[in-house]
């Protein structure tokens, strides 16, 4: 992809285009409790400083909504009419997880104003998004597809799920690294592998488990990446996303154009999101362990609840959801592995008595 | 009163794996018999395994089994196709006085789970078996909202990647909206959602069901849990790998759900592992759809012929 056909009208270079996340994967943080105020702060701010794609969804997508992920305070509907009211430049994207959403989810909001829809499946399940990637594009949308927990398979086998996606339309496929896994050799591997054969564009989405989340993005926009992600202040599901302000920043001080203007996404980042979640952006031991053990980030305050409710140790529940390869959207196990490992826990105690 | 030795004479429609697998468990049954399989295609493994088990097969389709149905005393199908098919055939049975169970989600019938409403449409000419995560959760919801009103339901339903087909994985919208309409119309919430994921691990997963059901002021949790333990018994009847896996979870509110504000909420977890009969025991989801269905059939050849249950 080159910088010219990158480009944003009005002459602005970008050597990638950077999708903002705040609103959606946030939404994680925040236990889906954001207002119309919020979006409407952030969403003004990152406009105004020059961020091209801004996302404002349930942090599960369209429909997500749920006892399962927790129900938004704000229709997310009604949170979008509010992004809509005050982005001037931006380009305006949700998320949708087949499974959870539907395609008709699609029509509600294209008529609000969403110019990107991002469809994301769990990395090997690519097959059943093409409805609704089909009905995006047919919509007159974007379509992005996105591979969710991305380091659970190989390069190789990533390359033919992409494929997939290209074929029913994407425009663009992103390597998403969920659990915030991926080391830097694995994010380039991916992400290199897709470049090789795709004709569409492709993408990272990082985590910041390991705190290699910016090195991933700067690795992948050197092995060709089109399209990144961030959250400002890092505010997503786990320990948090690539932040945006700082991803900007490395990205100036290498030459790299983002189209972005450093000081305002950074006032942006500390004014209108720090305040949200102030200990954002901290890797404490739930938030590692994610990422070490491959889990989904977006089950950790779950997580923590059921091992509250349940008391046993976070620790214990994360570890053994990884051992059972749960995939995106299983917070329902959570519930499972709490109870047994409390029951386990019961049984010991009553050995030992 | 029909001799209770003579079973009734019925057909498969489709020659796929779940065609296959109601074929197995149909000839276990005391009141049914399979007496042919239709398909489209000749060279179709299934039918070839179907005549091997000594049923009579045509690749002609619905046409073939119209003419012959006659002769071969058929009354009842069982539709193992697809939502299209269905729609088409649908009429067509009924106008040859047959009798169709629908394992697509075409739903031409209303939505029937054998251990909850069956009983009041045994006069229909078609019923829907809805879809595998409606057979494994709609029977909890309703044994929630027998005892308390239910305001909204949610399940979440995971199966193995391996055992969903293309069908299945071309329209997950078609699963979530007929789901969702089931936990209403069938396990009577005021309001219901259905979310969908497939598990790739290898070894696959048994089919895994959540069900959240939302509880108003003053809900008994003793009668609520009694109620759900009664009818997972009464589905593992004819599916005998479905269980709990672990007495329901009572969580305390409040809930600001799409049916309106709820006390707290009780959340089943289930567990459903096939039968083992033409699918391996993990599609557990599969082999709930084909258990239910061979048990419509047999309640409704029953009601038919006058044969006491």
């Amino acid at each position: 992809m080159t910088a010219a056909a990158n480009g944003a009208a009005g002459g602005v270079r970008r050597d990638f285009r950077l999708t903002d996340s705040t609103l959606r994967d946030g939404s994680h943080a925040v236990a889906h409790q954001f207002t119309p105020e919020q979006v409407r702060a952030v969403v003004a701010a990152l406009d105004g400083a020059g961020v091209p794609v801004i996302e404002v969804s349930h942090g599960d997508g369209l429909g997500g909504s749920s006892f399962n992920y927790g129900f938004s305070r704000t229709d997310e509907r009604d949170l979008l009419r509010a992004a809509a009211e005050v982005r001037r430049r931006a380009k305006l994207a949700v998320l949708l997880v087949p499974g959870i959403g539907v395609a008709d989810d699609l029509h509600e909001v294209r008529e609000i104003g969403v110019d990107v829809a991002r469809i994301a499946v769990h990395c090997t399940e690519a097959n059943i998004s093409g409805q609704h990637i089909g009905l995006a594009k047919e919509l007159g949308m974007e379509a992005v597809g996105f591979l969710m927990m991305a380091h659970m398979i190989e390069p190789k086998e990533l390359l033919e799920q992409a494929r997939l996606l290209e074929d029913y339309g994407a425009d663009c496929v992103y390597v998403v690294d969920s659990a915030g896994a991926l080391t830097i050799d694995g994010a380039k591997a991916r992400v290199a592998a897709l470049k090789a054969v795709l004709g569409c564009q492709v993408g990272l989405h990082a985590h910041n488990n390991l705190s290699l989340a910016v090195a991933n993005s700067l690795a992948a926009f050197e092995e060709g990446a089109d399209q990144l992600d961030g959250c400002t202040t890092g505010l997503g599901a786990g320990a948090g996303n690539c932040p945006t302000e700082v991803l900007v920043a490395a990205c100036e001080k290498s030459g790299i154009a983002t189209g972005v203007d450093p000081f305002k996404v950074i006032d942006a980042a500390q004014e209108d999101v720090r305040p949200l979640r102030p200990l954002q952006g901290v890797i404490d031991r739930d938030g590692l362990i994610l990422g070490y053990a491959g889990v989904y980030g977006s089950f950790l305050l779950h997580a923590q609840r059921a091992a509250q409710r349940f008391g046993v140790p976070c620790t214990d529940i994360l570890l053994e959801l990884g051992r059972r390869k749960a995939v995106g959207g299983q917070e329902d196990m959570i519930i499972d592995v709490a109870v047994e490992l409390s029951r386990r826990a019961a049984a010991a105690q009553a050995a030992q008595a | 009163m029909a001799n209770r030795d003579v079973k009734v004479p019925c057909a498969i429609v489709g020659s796929g794996n779940i065609a296959t697998d109601l074929l197995v468990k149909l000839q276990r049954s005391s009141v049914l018999e399979a007496v042919a399989m239709v398909g489209i295609d000749p060279a179709s493994e299934g039918l070839a395994r179907a005549s091997e088990l000594g049923v009579e097969t045509s690749a002609g389709g619905i046409d073939w089994l119209l003419e012959r149905a006659g002769d071969l005393g058929v009354g009842l199908v069982f539709e193992a196709t697809t939502a299209r098919v269905h729609a088409a055939a649908a009429p067509r049975y009924r106008e040859a006085g047959m009798t169709a169970v629908d394992l697509t989600p075409a739903a031409v019938g209303p939505l029937v789970v054998p251990t909850v409403n069956l009983g009041g449409h045994l006069g229909e000419a078609n019923v829907n078996m809805i879809t595998c995560g409606g057979q494994a959760t709609a029977p909890v919801v309703a044994a929630v909202s027998r005892v308390v009103p239910v305001p909204y339901a949610e399940i979440v339903s995971t199966v193995a990647s391996v055992s969903a087909g293309i069908g299945t994985r071309q329209n997950v919208d078609e699963f979530t909206r007929t789901t969702a309409r089931a936990l209403e119309q069938v396990g009577g919430a005021a309001r219901g959602k259905a979310i969908c994921i497939f598990n790739p691990a290898d070894p696959p997963i048994l089919m895994r069901n959540t069900v959240f059901c939302a509880l108003p002021e003053g809900y008994d949790e003793v009668a609520v849990a009694g109620s759900i333990e009664a009818m997972v018994a009464e589905v593992a009847a004819y599916v005998p790998g479905y269980r709990l896996k672990s007495p329901p979870v009572f969580d305390t509110g409040p809930y600001a759900t799409p049916g309106g504000p709820a006390a707290g909420r009780v959340v089943a977890l289930l567990e459903v592992e096939g039968a083992g009969d033409w699918f391996p025991p993990y599609a557990g989801n599969l082999d709930i759809m084909t258990a239910a269905a061979v048990r419509a059939g047999e309640a409704l050849a029953r009601a038919r012929i006058g044969v006491p249950a």
